[in-house]
């Protein structure tokens, strides 16, 4: 193989897993604190993506009546139990972020013009309307089972999944998607061009995962996460509220997954259901770091990426059987390598 | 519920005994949901303008969805068979859900009538396949007609970007061959998912082999990733399409960067260009504008392969209904009989002229070389 061919494999594997290497940060993030494995990961790339392609196409997305509906949704759950309390305060505060944000937001779209709206705009705007679906999707069908064993939360990851898949066919039809470039910028690299695109996908990855880490590392509400994800029962009793790190969490998952989309809907077409084998692949490299160790999820992130690129390459058909087979050799070393500890019921 | 329905019919034909009153019963399965949804939503959306009246017989049609699942093909038609006791059956939409129902359709003697793409539902003809009829274009006839535009342009080389499913697999052996009877040679072929996020790799091996053209082939919009990475990594030589990605979102998709496509299909997509004399011409217009007025889009090509079923029976329905009763062994058997008879019938995608080893009975009136110039799709004389 020419040298050249080879590092272009490289760079199209780098592009590719830092996006996977994103969806494996959500992946450990959402299992460590909330012990919940996040199937509909994906969905959220999905929906990210395709709603950026509707507000550029000029017409309200779909998500946002999903968005509004949730919402109503939440602050019925909360807003009842407020109002028996007699907090009118409290009831307020539901109604305000879950009721009057996502009317708000479907007034401001639609007096907006929003095909000639600048790009960051648009991805804003898309962002705003998906990442809150995050907590709310946590209220709705998480919180009420918080404390089931993982395999129950696994059941409804999965039913979360296939409903949100369904939703998504409704919302933006059978065909797939693509947004223009960021970038159309090509850096010259002597025998390597990198498209403007790769930079933006490897440089926003970088800032993000610096980001995450700086919020765990710095800041208050990073640090609750952490104690919740070292410890449950001793994170609440110093006063942590499980509900509270539980939506953070999925506001962050949401966050990432919704931004993976923005990020790869100008290099590839993205179709409704695109999202799930996207978010399988960052699951098996989270896998790799063993759903607990983020710098590891990354590393295996980069290696899904390369090998990816690499057996697509020299053996287009088997690539997702290569890829996906992964994971017995590295199950097999961690199960070798680990003490087995009994989950606690 | 049975009991009623029993009730209701023995009501019914009491009224109507010796009236000239009878129904026919047409099961549509299409896969409207699911990853096969963008062939089966304009296949569901086409039933409604399906002819509803056959001489002095009504035709009903009762669809159902199989969420692209073979599985769930498999229930739906023998829901079709043992429940609704259905004279014929239109679909499914997937390659692989109608070669698993194929069975179960012949078992019961049930026309099935099939809008799938690959040829195996038809061929290689036995006692079971006697019972399909496929209202697509054979692989072989469109893969005819571009290795024939290869040749008169002088391509040597070819590469071969398929995916990795019937459609790219049947594809590749039958491309394979027919290029290799004109002394074209396949110097590199390539699989990837309708899911991928990337063909680099790919379109990097591809381009390495330094083929004279490139032949995609893929159902769908899928059809474009493979195109726009080629033309992103500086490949100019020529790029074929198959007829699936013979729609109008391919266009959309793909903008400046599929500029000079080649590709045969229907003649759906350039309708307006087609010659007044071509016999296609008035019957897919007015189909496309009925489709066009409900809908309020343009139907994909996949709409049509429906459509053209439901033509096939109008068609046989009468010389089945002078041997039996719709609702009978005797009425099915001879609809498959007069279905195998159908001579020169014109319909959306062309002419069909079935015999009984050929089951899907286009000739070259199926097929047109069309170029995308200027973002358009244009007919190549």
């Amino acid at each position: 193989m020419e040298f050249p061919i080879a590092l272009m494999l490289v760079q199209d594997g780098i592009t590719n897993g830092a996006i996977y290497a994103l969806l494996a940060l959500a992946l450990v993030l959402v299992f460590a604190v909330t012990r919940v494995i996040f199937i509909p990961q994906g969905e959220f790339v999905a929906y990210g993506a395709l709603t950026l392609a509707m507000l550029q196409a000029g017409v309200l997305p779909a998500t946002l009546w999903l968005l509004v509906g949730l919402g109503a949704a939440v602050t019925v759950v909360d807003g009842l139990p407020a109002l028996r309390a007699g907090r009118p305060g409290r009831l307020l505060g539901v109604a305000g972020w879950n009721l009057a944000y996502p009317l708000g937001l479907a007034a401001l779209l639609a007096a907006l013009p929003l095909q000639g709206l600048p790009q960051l705009v648009q991805v804003a705007l898309a962002l705003a309307v998906v990442v809150p679906m995050g907590p709310q999707m946590y209220r709705l069908i998480y919180q009420p089972i918080a404390s089931a064993p993982v395999l129950i939360l696994l059941i409804v990851s999965v039913a979360a999944h296939l409903a949100m898949v369904g939703l998504g066919l409704l919302f933006f039809g059978a065909e797939g998607q693509r947004t223009p470039a960021f970038s159309d910028a090509v850096l010259d690299l002597g025998p390597l061009m990198v498209p403007g695109q790769t930079l933006v996908i490897v440089a926003v990855s970088v800032a993000l995962i610096a980001a995450l880490f700086q919020f765990f590392e710095r800041t208050l509400y990073g640090k609750a996460l952490r104690a919740t994800a070292m410890n449950r029962v001793g994170a609440r009793l110093m006063g942590i509220s499980p509900s509270l790190a539980g939506k953070l969490t999925f506001f962050l998952a949401a966050f990432i997954g919704a931004l993976s989309g923005v990020l790869i809907a100008p290099i590839t077409t993205v179709y409704y259901d695109t999202g799930f084998l996207i978010a399988l692949k960052g699951f098996v490299a989270a896998i790799i770091g063993g759903l607990g160790s983020y710098p590891l999820a990354a590393v295996g992130a980069l290696l899904v990426g390369q090998l990816e690129s690499f057996s697509s390459f020299w053996a287009s058909a088997y690539k997702e059987v290569i890829v996906f087979t992964l994971i017995i050799p590295v199950l097999l070393w961690r199960s070798l390598n680990s003490r087995h500890v009994e989950e606690e019921e | 519920m049975k009991f009623k329905r029993l009730v209701a019919s023995a009501v019914i034909g009491a009224l109507f005994s010796g009236a000239a009153w009878a129904q026919v019963k047409i099961g549509v399965v299409s896969s409207s949901t699911g990853p096969v949804a963008m062939v089966g939503i304009p296949q569901k959306n086409s039933v409604p303008l399906m002819p509803t009246k056959v001489g002095n017989l009504t035709v009903q049609y009762v669809p159902l969805d199989d969420g692209s699942d073979p599985t769930a093909s498999v229930v739906a038609i023998k829901k079709l068979i043992s429940e609704e006791n259905v004279d014929a059956i239109i679909g499914p939409s997937g390659s692989p859900n109608a070669m698993g129902v194929i069975q179960f359709a012949a078992e019961a003697g049930v026309p099935l009538l099939a809008p799938v793409g690959t040829a195996a539902v038809v061929l290689p003809m036995n006692e079971q396949k006697k019972w399909v009829f496929k209202t697509t274009q054979n692989d072989q006839l469109i893969a005819d007609a571009l290795v024939g535009h290869m040749a008169r342009s002088g391509i040597k080389t070819v590469g071969f970007i398929g995916t990795s499913d019937p459609y790219g697999e049947n594809w590749a052996k039958v491309f394979t061959e027919i290029a290799g009877r004109k002394g074209i040679k396949v110097v590199a072929t390539e699989r990837f998912q309708r899911s991928d996020s990337s063909v680099t790799a790919q379109g990097l091996k591809v381009l390495m082999a330094r083929p004279d053209a490139v032949l995609i082939a893929a159902p769908g919009t899928p059809a474009v990733l493979p195109q726009i990475t080629l033309h992103d990594q500086g490949y100019r030589g020529k790029i074929y399409q198959t007829h699936g990605a013979a729609l109008p979102e391919f266009l959309k998709l793909g903008g400046k960067k599929v500029e000079g496509t080649v590709l045969a299909a229907s003649l759906m997509l350039v309708l307006d260009q087609v010659a007044d004399s071509h016999p296609s011409k008035k019957i897919a217009t007015d189909y496309v504008n009925a489709y066009e007025k409900m809908h309020g889009a343009k139907p994909a090509t996949f709409g049509g392969n429906v459509f053209d079923a439901g033509l096939l029976l109008k068609n046989a329905i009468p010389a089945a209904a002078a041997k039996g009763k719709p609702g009978t062994p005797a009425f099915r058997a001879a609809l498959r009989d007069a279905l195998e008879q159908t001579k020169d019938m014109p319909a959306t995608q062309g002419v069909y002229n079935m015999t009984a080893a050929d089951h899907s009975g286009f000739d070259e009136r199926g097929r047109e070389l069309i170029a995308v110039k200027d973002g358009k799709w244009t007919l190549i004389q």
